[in-house]
Formats: C-alpha cells, structure tokens, sequence
C-alpha cells in the first residue's frame, strides 16, 4: 500500500478542512441562506439535543425545513454543541421536524457536520443506535424532497442518521467516510500514523465519493477553504439547493419516494446486477 | 439438509472437550452440542456458526438458501481486500457473511437471515447488504415474516462509503417488508454492532436477544482505539433490555418456541379479519 506523497497530502487537505475551527457551520450557512429561520427544540421524549439544529425557514420565499449537526467554536459553546456528535434526542428531533414537513408538503435541507455521532454509556441508554436506524427508515417515507448537503465531516452512522436523500452533496473540502481515518488505521494496521494512507484508501473525498455515486455532485468552495469567503461558499450551496429542488418539485411525491428508494437500493451495485435481480422478482411475482 | 449443511456437521469436533469461556471448565462436546452450545456449568451461550444455528432453529431438512452465488465485490479496490475476501471464502466456506433463506419453524414458513461472524468478523459490506435486502424484498412479495440472527462487528471498513450505504438499503428494504403486513423478528446475538445496530438490527417489529449478548453502536475495535470510557456492563443485552431497547431477552432453549408463538401469532389465519382487508368497510 504506496500512495504517492502529493496525493496524501491532497487528500489529508480535504480532511483537515472539513474539520478547520473557523470553517462555516450548519448555523452559520441557515442565516447566510435562508430567510426567517425559526428554530424548534426537543425530541419530545427526553430533552433537546444541541448537537443537532433543526427549524423551519425560507428558501428565495419556498419555505423549507431544515435539520443538520451544530458544532461549536469556543470552548463552552463546543461543550454545548457536543462536539457535533449527536445524541438519540437530537435525531429523534430531527425527525419530528421533518415528520412535520412532509406532512405540509414542505422539502427538507439536511446539513451534515459530524464527526461521528455520539455513543457513550448515556447515548447507549437511550438508544442511539435504534434512533440512527428508525431516521433512515423514516426518511424514505416522506413525500417530499430531501436534499442533503455534507458540509464539514461526514461520519459514518451519525451522518447517514440524516444523510438520506433524493440529491446529495458534498462541499469541495468535506469528507465521507464510514470511519475516522485515524481509528482506520489504527483498527486495521494497528498504526494510527498512517492516516493519510487511510484516508485515501478509505476513498472518503468528494471526487470518490462522486465516482461511487454515492452522491450527486461537489459544491465549490472558495480557494483556500470555505472559511476563507463564508459568504462565497453560501452562494454556492445557495445555488445548488436552489437548482435541485426545482428539480425535485416537479416530481410527483409517489415517484419521488419510489425513485429515491431505488437511488439507495442500488448505489455502488455491479453491473447488471439491478436488471438480474428485477427479473428474479418478476418471475417470482407470476408464480404466485 | 443440504449438503454443504451436511458437511460442515462433520466438522463438529464431537468427541473433543471445549473449554467454556464463561466458567473454565472443560465441557464434553457432544454434551455441548445436545444442549445447543449453552454451558451446562453457567449458561454461557457459546457463539454458534451459521450451520450450527441453522440446525438448532428451523425444522429438520426445512432450509433453502437464497442468493448463494453473490459474486466477491470489491468496489473501492481496498489494499489487500480481495485476497481477504477469498481466504474468508475458503475458511468459512459460505459466501459471504451472512446466510439467507426460507425455513420452516414449527411449521410455519418463514424467511431466515444468519449473519457469520467467521467471515470478516460478520461486517456489512455491499454484498451482505444486499442480500440482506433481498432477503426482505423477496418475503414481502411472497408475504412471508422475517426472522435475521444478528452477529456482526459493525461495518465492513474496506468497503467505507458502500459499507456505510447499506445501512440505508437494508433500512429501506425493511421498511418495504412492513408495507407488505409481514413481521420482522430481530435476533440479537453475541456480538452485535456498529453498522448492523444502526440499521436493520434495531428495526425489528419484535427484538430479541440471548443472554450476555454484547452489543452496541460502537464496535469494541473503535471504543479500544479511541480510548472512549466504555462501562462493561453498558454493551450488553441485559442494558439494553433493561433501557427498553430490546423485548426479551430469550435463552437458545427456549428460543426455537417463541419464534413459534410469534410467528404463528403474526402468521395465522382468523376468521374475523385477513391481514389484507384491514382499512376496508
Ligand atoms: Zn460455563
């Protein structure tokens, strides 16, 4: 395993990025976008997670949901925000909003910015991994457009809790992995050393993620990172969220949610395995 | 039994004394094997291979296997992942890490998942994903309930993002199962993590557990490198059962009846109502 040095280092750029402490969070995109953002609290069930925001806004006047991981900057307000690893609440939450949403015909935006979503003794307790699960789940169920944009970290469970969409995109300088690349590499070749190894392998950039369609497109950033222009970085989410959901609102809600399954059922597949697989099942259903 | 069934019988070392992880004590197999590989010392429930938990769960001769052709797929050419897979392949002599089918339990028919520890630590990658999937998409059309014995380490890292897209997928398939009225039976066994939690584990109509599973959303491997504070007690059945997560928690003995019961319970024909009429006047 030998990846030339300026590619390591081009990659390992992404992730130290995604991960800058002036970067733009989730909040700071919901004000430079849209417009009247009112925030809403509480799973209703236990308390209100602040590693997790979610509200309700206005797109150029289409009013929207939004839901997305928060992080904080100074020390006290990273403590609050939980690092951006969030907790059962704060997924439970996001669902109650976008159950609301798509109950008033409203799309969703999800911003994802996480490390990783929260998982010690007291996450346990409450069930993060059923509240991961039954988000997934649910998202495929809801009439409306979802749009997802991986702003920052992208990690693995804690992302896709709210990462399932009909348009997904990553910003130029974010990540998607299914593991940190530091613990990659200490799990698999017992050396956290080689994280710049694990990140490439780990195929976690935009591009990668791109060419294994598991999203749709790479939103710009300004040279030097999104924290360089905040405001210049917005534009460019502004944009495509602008441009998909005119898209997407065309679409019937039936076929919306048919063909959004069909998106994640088939992501990643061999060739040829979608079309096999159709047959098996037609002949099944005649046999019956 | 089928015949690969049949060989790996075999294979049981029988005669052999076992050592019980749980007590130390010196167990006779085939005693072991009569008492389904629970320790008649102190209950530890041994973990059992796919053929193994085949036999002790589904009416004798009643397994089918679904999807045993799935070719080895390697999508992000992850260093040294396909000579992994193929030695997997060699050792467990399945294709992959978990093993589908339709089975008979108490006489009532149903689709049967068995996640493989032995094969890459039981990680979801693409293709277990996908049988997983299958899996539920066949039963929803041949409105058959499902019962999957979960066993897995989490998420299949050599596959990262693809791994990760599973755990939708195979949410979604589930979600496809309930559409189509059938019940979806979640067996928790020893050890169950990560990825496999968060998604299709942890979305059982009914969940159940045996004794001492360990369980939970970080795998051990993560919790070790990260150096997270991890309580023992926490990564367990018995804790997630206690914090409402799980519905019973179902000695191996008794397990093979109260799939029965539910089954049959989610299965049989009233007179007063069919599954498909419900809503109408
Ligand atoms: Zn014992």
């Amino acid at each position: 395993m030998s990846y030339p040095a300026d590619h390591l280092e081009q990659v390992w750029q992404h992730v130290a990025l995604s991960r800058h402490e002036q970067r733009p969070y989730t909040l700071d995109y919901v004000q430079a976008i849209f417009e009247h953002f009112v925030e809403l609290h509480g799973d209703r069930r236990y308390g209100d997670d602040g590693a997790m925001v979610a509200g309700l806004g206005f797109l150029e006047g289409q009013p929207v949901a939004i839901v997305g991981h928060q992080k904080g900057r100074s020390l006290a307000e990273r403590q609050r925000r939980n690092f951006g690893m969030a907790r059962p609440e704060g997924y439970r939450k996001a669902l109650r909003v976008m159950r609301l949403a798509a109950n008033l015909g409203r799309p969703i935006i999800s911003f994802i910015d996480t490390p990783g979503a929260d998982c010690v003794a007291d996450a346990e307790s409450r069930g993060i991994s059923e509240a991961i699960a039954v988000n997934q789940q649910e998202m495929f169920g809801l009439p409306v457009p979802i749009v997802v944009v991986v702003i920052g970290e992208g990690g693995s469970g804690g992302a896709i809790g709210i990462g399932v969409g009909d348009r997904v995109f990553m910003m130029e300088n974010s990540y998607y992995s299914v593991i940190a690349p530091e613990s990659c590499a200490a799990i698999l070749w017992r050396d956290p050393n080689l994280k710049k190894e694990a990140a490439v392998a780990l195929k976690l950039s935009p591009e990668d993620a791109l060419a294994l369609g598991v999203i749709d497109g790479i939103i710009p950033e300004p040279p030097g990172g999104a924290h360089t222009a905040p405001a210049e970085a917005a534009r460019h989410v502004k944009q495509t969220l602008l441009t998909a959901l005119a898209e997407l609102s065309a679409v019937p809600p039936d076929v919306l949610v048919q063909a959004r399954y069909e998106k994640f059922r088939w992501m990643s597949s061999p060739a040829g395995m979608r079309e096999e697989w159709a047959a098996v099942l037609d002949n099944l259903a005649k046999r019956r | 039994m089928t015949e690969a069934e049949a060989k790996r019988m075999l294979e049981i070392p029988a005669e052999l004394w076992e050592e019980c992880p749980g007590c130390h004590q010196l167990l006779y197999g085939r005693e072991l094997e009569r008492s389904l590989r629970v320790c008649s010392k102190c209950g530890h429930h041994f973990r059992l291979s796919v053929w193994q938990r085949v036999n002790f769960t589904v009416d004798e001769g009643s397994f089918e296997e679904w999807d045993a052709d799935m070719p080895l797929y390697d999508p992000l050419s992850f260093p040294e992942y396909q000579e992994k897979l193929e030695a997997a392949r060699t050792k467990t002599g399945v294709n992959e890490a978990v093993l589908t089918g339709a089975a008979r339990i108490g006489g009532i028919a149903t689709g049967l998942g068995i996640m493989d520890l032995a094969f890459i630590g039981g990680s979801m990658g693409f293709v277990v994903g996908e049988k997983v999937a299958r899996l539920f998409e066949r039963c929803a059309l041949l409105h058959l309930p499902v019962v999957i014995f979960c066993a897995s380490g989490g998420a299949r890292m050599q596959e990262s993002l693809v791994s990760l897209m599973q755990m939708p997928k195979t949410a979604a398939a589930a979600r496809k199962l309930r559409e189509a009225r059938c019940l979806y039976v979640s067996v928790l066994t020893d050890p169950t993590y990560g990825g496999v939690t968060a998604s299709f584990a942890f979305l059982g109509d009914i969940i159940l557990a045996e004794p001492c599973a360990s369980m939970g959303f970080a795998g051990p491997r993560v919790v070790e490198v990260t150096k997270m504070r991890m309580p023992p007690e926490v990564q367990t059945a018995e804790f997630q059962y206690q914090h409402g997560m799980i519905d019973m928690i179902v000695p191996r003995q008794q397990l093979h009846e109260t799939l029965e019961v539910i089954l049959r319970w989610a299965t049989e024909h009233t007179s007063e109502a069919s599954p498909h009429q419900e809503g109408q006047p």
